[in-house]
């Protein structure tokens, strides 16, 4: 998981990329055997543990997820923790601290 | 006619559950929504069977995607009270892709990248005030992106 932020004003643009395959459940592999479904769930972000952003998803996000979400009233030093957990029961979670 | 303790507690059960499980399931990840497969019953699953059409709300998509397999949509909105976000695309086998919850301090503007398997409306659904307001803008696909 890779997190980018950049501050403007108290204005934080936060952009997330997951390393995630995102299998759709539709597609085979070289035995002709279906690839079972396994996606990103939920992605959320707290700050100091509130909760301020939360994403649910399904098979139609790309692989790879990307997402940028705007969080306002927020100042240098503020740290956001990023999580994901996908269908596989699988989570990643890193943390971005605004500067 | 009598009932029996026994029956009496089942039937209590069988009530709160009823009240239960909504809750849970909306707090958790909607199954039924991401599972629905047509466009009609992905709306009736996140409760937005009207939607009312809004200029209110922006929806930035490529008119031709080359590759259906990463289609960068934005969604922003100038409602108020939003309480979530949803984008569909209405031919997709699964058509809910992702729905944004609302935080205060969270900017209704998003981006994210969707999959299309084939030309379709992309529909963003901003639930606001109890109401499913909708917005839509049409993607030409070349080559789609949900197989394999």
């Amino acid at each position: 998981m890779r997190v980018k932020a950049k501050l403007v004003d108290g204005v934080a643009t936060i952009k997330v990329l997951i390393k995630h395959p995102m299998e759709t459940g539709r597609r085979k592999d070289e035995a002709g055997n279906i690839i079972p479904a396994n996606h990103v769930k939920t992605v959320t972000a707290h700050v100091a543990g509130v909760q301020v952003f939360e994403l649910n998803s399904g098979v139609g996000i790309s692989k790879n997820p990307f997402i940028q979400m705007v969080l306002s009233g927020r100042s240098i030093g503020d740290t956001i923790d990023l999580r994901w957990s996908d269908s596989s029961g699988k989570t990643g979670e890193t943390s971005v601290t605004l500067k | 006619m009598g009932l029996s303790r026994r029956s009496m507690l089942k039937r209590i059960v069988a009530s709160s559950a009823i009240v239960i499980v909504p809750f849970s399931a909306f707090a958790e990840w909607m199954e039924a929504a991401f599972k629905a497969d047509n466009y009609k019953s992905a709306l009736a699953a996140i409760g937005s069977e009207n939607l009312i059409a809004s200029d209110k709300i922006k929806l930035k998509a490529p008119e031709i995607a080359e590759n259906g397999a990463v289609v960068p949509i934005q969604v922003s909105s100038t409602l108020e009270n939003i309480e979530s976000i949803s984008i569909l695309v209405e031919k997709n086998p699964t058509p809910l892709t992702g729905q944004f919850k609302m935080f205060p301090g969270l900017k209704p503007d998003f981006k994210i990248r969707v999959r299309m398997g084939e030309t379709s409306k992309v529909v963003a659904v901003v639930k606001a005030d109890g109401k499913s307001y909708a917005t839509e803008s049409e993607v030409k696909v070349t080559i789609g992106g949900c197989g394999g």
